[in-house]
C-alpha cells in the first residue's frame, strides 16, 4: 500500500477544441503533500506523459493567483463544481480513498479546450444590471457620503465575489433556454442598491432583473448558497431583490 | 484631426486606472489583458491603501506619508514624484469611496485606517482583507461603464508580444498574440501604457499571479527602453509556504497587532499555545521596539533570516516562525481580516484564530521596472509605463499599502500624459513599422513552434526559479550572484533547444508560456549582474560583504540596457532626485 499511496491517479477530460470530442486521458502523478489541483497539473505540464507512457500535450486550464481571489481556475473536481488552486489532494484522498481524481471542465459555459471555458457571460450580465457607482468624473469631488459600519458590514460579503461563475454551474435554472442571469449577478445587483450613491440606479437594476432571464426564473434550489467558495449570502440576496423587483414592477405600473 | 488612439496594455489597477482617465477625456482606448481583468493580479492585494487623512488625530500629514516612503525607500526614489503621489492620495480615496468600495467605517461612518509597517500613524484605509480585489473590481465597474459608451475595447485574452516602432524608433502601435487562436497581429495606435504588474515567475515560486512574467517589460527591454533599479526585489516577510506557491499573509495581521516569534529553546516540544510569555522569542519587538512588528518589510525579512539561519530558531528545525493572532478577539479578526484567514485555514487546515499561522519570507514585489520620467514616459517616445511595471516610487524597498497608491498614481498620470504626447504626434513615417515587426514576431512563433530540441520549457523555468530563490533573493553574495548569471547564460543557451510538447495551434498554453520564458531569462540576467555590481546594501538588496549604505557610489538608479551585438546587459547610472529629503541613516532599532 506504501507505493500505492505514493502516486496519485488522474482522469481528465480533454477536448482540443470548442467543437471536438471530448476524450479521458489517465495520469499517475508522484504524490508530495500539501499539493493541490493547480499543482496537479503543473506536474503534468512538467512531464507530460499520460499512465500508459503515451506523450501528450499539457492540460490547458485557466488560472491565475493560486489563493482562491481571481476566480479563475474552477472546474468539475470529482464531480463537484469548485476552484482548483484550494482544493487540495488530501482532502479529495480522504472525500474518495482509493478513487481516481477525476477532472473535467464546468458543463454549462462552452469549453475552449480541455478544462478551460468561457465565462465571459458573467461579466455581459454585469454591464444588464449596471453594476457600478454612476460617479461624475474622477476628480477631485471630495469624500463620498458617510455610512455607517452597518451598511459596510451588510455589503462586504456581497462584494467578495469572485466571479467563478460556479453558482452558475450548480443552478438547474441556468441554461440557455432560461437564459437566467444566475447569482452572482443578483448578488452584485444588490451590491450596488446598497451604495448610498449606488441606489440612485436601482430600478434600473430591478427593472433589468424583472424580465426574462432575471430573477423570476430561480427555482430556490439553493445550490448556489451551498457551492460558493466564498459563502455569499447568496439566496437571501435572490429573496430580497426578488421581492425589491416585484415592487418596483408595481410602482412602473400605477406611475407610468 | 481624429482623438488619439492609446493602448493600454495590463488590466490591473494602473492599466484600468490609465483607461478611466482616458475615457473620461474624451479618448478612446483599447485594452489589452491576458486574462479577464477582474482576475489581474492586483486583486491579490490584500491589507489596504495609504493616504495621510489623518481622521485618527494623530497629526498624521502628507509630508510625514512622503518622508516615510523615501527613508523606508532608503533614500533611491526620486523624491519629486513621492512628493506628488503622496499629496494626491487623500483625494484618491475619497474617489474610491465615490466609486463605492466598501471600506471598513468608523462608528461616525467615516473611513477607518489602520497602521502599516515603516511607519507609526494609522494611514491605511482597508477593505477587510481584500483592498485590492474591492479596488479592482471598483475600477473595472467603472471601465465597464466606459465599454458600454464605445470609448473601450477590451482585448482580453491576448498577450503583448513587443511594440511596433517606426523607422524613427517611435511606439506606433503594438503586436499582440491572441490566446486562444494563437494569431498573431499588430494594432496601431499613437502611445502605449504598459501596465504589465510584476516579475515573480522569475523566482519561481512568488506571491505573484501566473500571469506575472515581466515579459512584456523584457520584451521591451530588448527593443531599447531602460530598465531601471531591476536588483530591488521585495521579499515579504510573512508568507504561508506553499508546494505551488507562497501565499501572502497580509501585513495587516501584524497591523492589527499580530506578532511575531519562535521559542527561545530550538528543541521546544510544546505546541505554541502551551508556551508561556517567557519562553516566547518576539525578536522584532526586542530588536525594534520603536516600531516592533511593523519594521518595514526588508528589515523584518533578514529579521526572520536571522532568527531561522544564523540562531537555528526555525519552528521544529524548518525555515518557519509563528505569525499569532490568538490574543485577538475573534469578532475582531473576522471584521478585519477575515479574508486572509480564510485562505489560511483552507491552505494550511489550521484555524488562525486558534493556532498560531506558520510563516516565512516569499518573493514578492519588484521596486524596480521599466524607466521613466517625471510623466509616467519611457525613454522610448510613445510607451509610457505605471504601476509594478515601472520603477519610479518605491525606491530600494516599498512599503506595505503603498503599492495600490502608485498603481492607481500612476494611472491617472500616464493616461492624460499619453494623449498629450499622442495629440502632437506626426504622421508615421510608411505603414509606422507595422509589416516589418509583424514578420518578425510570426518568424519567431514559427522557429519555436518547429523547434526540433528537448528541452521542457517548464523545467527550464524551474531551473531558473530554484537559482533566482537561491543567490537573489534575502541574502547575496557576488559570488552566487555570478553563479547565477552564469546559469542563466547556460539556460538560455538550453533554450535553443526547447521542444515544445504542444505544437497545436489553439489555445496552446505552452507555446505562450515558452515565449515568456525566453523573456524571463533576459530579465534576470538584468536582476543579478545589477545587484552583482551595487556593492553596498540598501533597501532590499543586503549584501553580508558590504553591509553599509554607500551613498557616495550608490546613491543612483541602475540603468539597465540590452545589447543585441553581447546579447546581454550594458549598465549605466542615473542621479537620483534627493531635492528635497536630504539623505540620512536609515535604522529602525531603538535607537532611532
Amino acid at each position: 500500500m506504501a507505493t500505492a499511496a505514493r502516486t496519485i491517479h488522474v482522469e481528465i477530460l480533454r477536448q482540443s477544441a470548442p467543437d471536438a470530442p471530448a476524450r479521458t486521458e489517465r495520469f499517475a502523478i508522484p504524490y508530495r503533500p500539501n499539493m493541490n489541483i493547480t499543482s496537479l497539473l503543473g506536474e503534468i505540464a512538467l512531464a507530460p506523459i499520460t499512465a500508459d507512457g503515451a506523450p501528450t500535450t499539457p492540460i490547458t486550464y485557466d488560472s491565475n493567483c493560486l489563493e482562491e481571489i481571481c476566480g479563475s481556475c474552477a472546474m468539475l473536481i470529482n464531480g463537484r463544481a469548485r476552484m482548483a488552486c484550494s482544493t487540495l489532494v488530501d482532502t479529495l484522498q480522504k472525500e474518495a480513498p482509493n478513487q481516481p481524481i477525476r477532472l473535467a471542465p464546468l458543463s454549462k459555459f462552452p469549453v475552449v479546450r480541455d478544462l478551460a471555458v468561457d465565462r465571459a457571460v458573467l461579466f455581459e450580465n454585469l454591464k444588464v444590471v449596471k453594476a457600478w457607482v454612476p460617479i461624475d468624473g474622477t476628480y477631485d469631488l471630495g469624500p463620498g457620503p458617510r455610512q455607517f459600519p452597518q451598511t459596510q458590514e451588510a455589503r462586504y460579503p456581497l462584494s467578495n465575489c469572485i466571479s467563478c461563475t460556479i453558482c452558475m454551474e450548480v443552478c438547474p435554472q441556468f441554461s440557455e433556454s432560461t437564459n437566467f442571469v444566475g447569482a452572482a449577478t443578483i448578488a452584485q445587483a444588490r451590491l450596488f442598491n446598497m451604495d448610498p450613491a449606488g441606489s440612485v440606479l436601482k430600478a434600473d437594476r430591478l427593472r433589468a432583473l424583472a424580465g426574462e432571464g432575471g430573477i423570476q426564473e430561480c427555482g430556490f434550489a439553493q445550490n448556489c448558497v451551498e457551492a460558493c467558495p466564498k459563502q455569499l449570502p447568496l439566496t437571501e440576496s435572490i429573496s430580497i431583490t426578488g421581492r425589491e423587483a416585484l415592487l418596483q414592477q408595481l410602482k412602473d405600473l400605477f406611475t407610468r | 484631426m481624429p482623438a488619439p488612439r492609446i493602448i493600454v496594455i495590463g488590466g490591473g489597477l494602473a492599466g484600468l486606472s490609465a483607461v478611466i482617465k482616458i475615457a473620461e477625456a474624451g479618448g478612446t482606448v483599447d485594452l489589452f489583458s491576458i486574462v479577464p481583468v477582474k482576475r489581474s493580479h492586483s486583486v491579490c492585494a490584500q491589507g489596504g491603501i495609504n493616504a495621510a487623512k489623518d481622521l485618527k488625530g494623530e497629526g498624521d500629514t502628507v509630508y510625514k506619508h512622503f518622508d516615510d516612503t523615501v527613508y523606508g525607500g532608503d533614500f533611491l526614489a526620486n523624491q519629486t514624484p513621492v512628493r506628488d503621489m503622496t499629496a494626491r492620495a487623500p483625494a484618491i480615496i475619497d474617489l474610491l469611496d465615490r466609486m463605492g468600495v466598501p471600506f471598513n467605517r468608523t462608528h461616525e461612518g467615516l473611513l477607518d485606517f489602520r497602521r502599516f509597517g515603516g511607519t507609526l500613524y494609522q494611514r491605511t484605509a482597508f477593505a477587510g482583507a481584500t483592498t485590492g480585489q474591492q479596488l479592482l473590481y471598483a475600477l473595472d465597474e467603472q471601465v465597464l461603464r466606459h465599454e458600454s459608451d464605445g470609448r473601450v475595447k477590451k482585448y482580453e485574452g491576448w498577450e503583448f508580444l513587443s511594440a511596433v516602432l517606426d523607422a524613427n524608433g517611435v511606439c506606433r502601435g503594438i503586436c499582440a498574440l491572441d490566446l486562444r487562436s494563437m494569431q498573431t497581429r499588430t494594432f496601431p495606435a499613437d502611445a502605449i501604457i504598459v501596465c504589465t504588474g510584476g516579475i515573480g515567475a522569475i523566482f519561481g515560486k512568488s506571491t505573484n499571479s501566473v500571469v506575472c512574467t515581466g515579459s512584456a517589460q523584457s520584451a521591451l527591454y530588448q527593443q531599447g527602453a531602460v530598465y531601471a533599479n531591476g536588483e530591488f526585489i521585495q521579499v515579504h516577510p510573512t508568507c504561508i509556504p506553499g508546494d505551488d506557491k507562497l501565499r501572502l499573509m497580509s501585513e495587516s495581521a501584524r497591523g492589527e497587532g499580530g506578532r511575531v516569534w519562535v521559542p527561545r529553546d530550538k528543541n521546544e516540544k510544546r505546541v505554541a499555545r502551551s508556551i508561556p510569555e517567557a519562553d516566547r522569542f518576539y525578536f522584532l519587538e526586542e530588536w525594534y521596539p520603536k516600531y516592533g512588528n511593523l519594521v518595514p518589510r526588508d528589515i523584518a525579512t533578514r529579521a526572520i533570516h536571522r532568527v531561522v539561519y544564523e540562531l537555528g530558531l526555525g519552528l521544529d528545525g524548518q525555515p518557519m516562525v509563528y505569525l499569532d493572532l490568538t490574543h485577538i478577539d475573534r469578532e475582531t479578526l473576522n471584521r478585519k481580516l477575515e479574508g486572509i484567514l480564510e485562505i489560511y485555514e483552507k491552505f494550511v487546515g489550521d484555524d488562525p484564530r486558534d493556532v498560531p499561522m506558520k510563516i516565512f519570507p516569499g518573493t514578492h514585489y519588484t521596486m524596480g521596472g521599466l524607466w521613466v520620467d517625471f510623466h509616467q514616459h519611457t525613454n522610448i517616445p510613445g510607451i509610457f509605463a505605471a504601476g509594478e511595471a515601472d520603477y519610479s516610487i518605491h525606491g530600494a524597498n516599498r512599503l506595505g499599502a503603498n503599492s495600490l497608491l502608485s498603481c492607481i498614481n500612476g494611472g491617472f498620470l500616464a493616461g492624460p500624459n499619453a494623449i498629450a504626447y499622442a495629440t502632437s504626434l506626426p504622421a508615421a513615417p510608411g505603414d509606422g513599422g507595422h509589416a516589418a515587426e509583424l514578420k518578425r514576431q510570426q518568424e519567431k512563433n514559427a522557429a519555436l513552434l518547429s523547434n526540433p530540441g528537448t528541452e521542457n520549457p517548464f523545467k527550464l523555468w524551474r531551473e531558473l526559479g530554484d537559482t533566482m530563490t537561491k543567490h537573489a533573493t534575502i541574502i547575496r553574495y557576488n559570488a552566487g550572484l555570478a553563479e547565477a548569471d552564469a546559469k542563466i547564460v547556460e539556460l538560455l543557451d538550453r533554450y535553443r533547444n526547447v521542444n515544445l510538447s504542444d505544437k497545436t495551434q489553439w489555445a496552446n498554453t505552452s507555446f505562450a508560456f515558452a515565449r515568456q520564458l525566453q523573456n524571463m531569462l533576459h530579465l534576470a540576467r538584468v536582476i543579478v549582474q545589477g545587484a552583482r555590481l551595487r556593492d553596498e546594501s540598501r533597501g532590499s538588496h543586503y549584501k553580508p560583504d558590504f553591509p553599509e549604505r554607500n551613498d557616495a557610489q550608490f546613491l543612483k538608479t541602475t540603468m539597465a540596457t540590452f545589447d543585441a551585438t553581447t546579447n546581454a546587459p550594458a549598465f549605466s547610472y542615473a542621479e537620483v532626485d534627493t531635492s528635497l529629503i536630504p539623505p540620512r541613516p536609515r535604522h529602525y532599532d531603538a535607537t532611532a
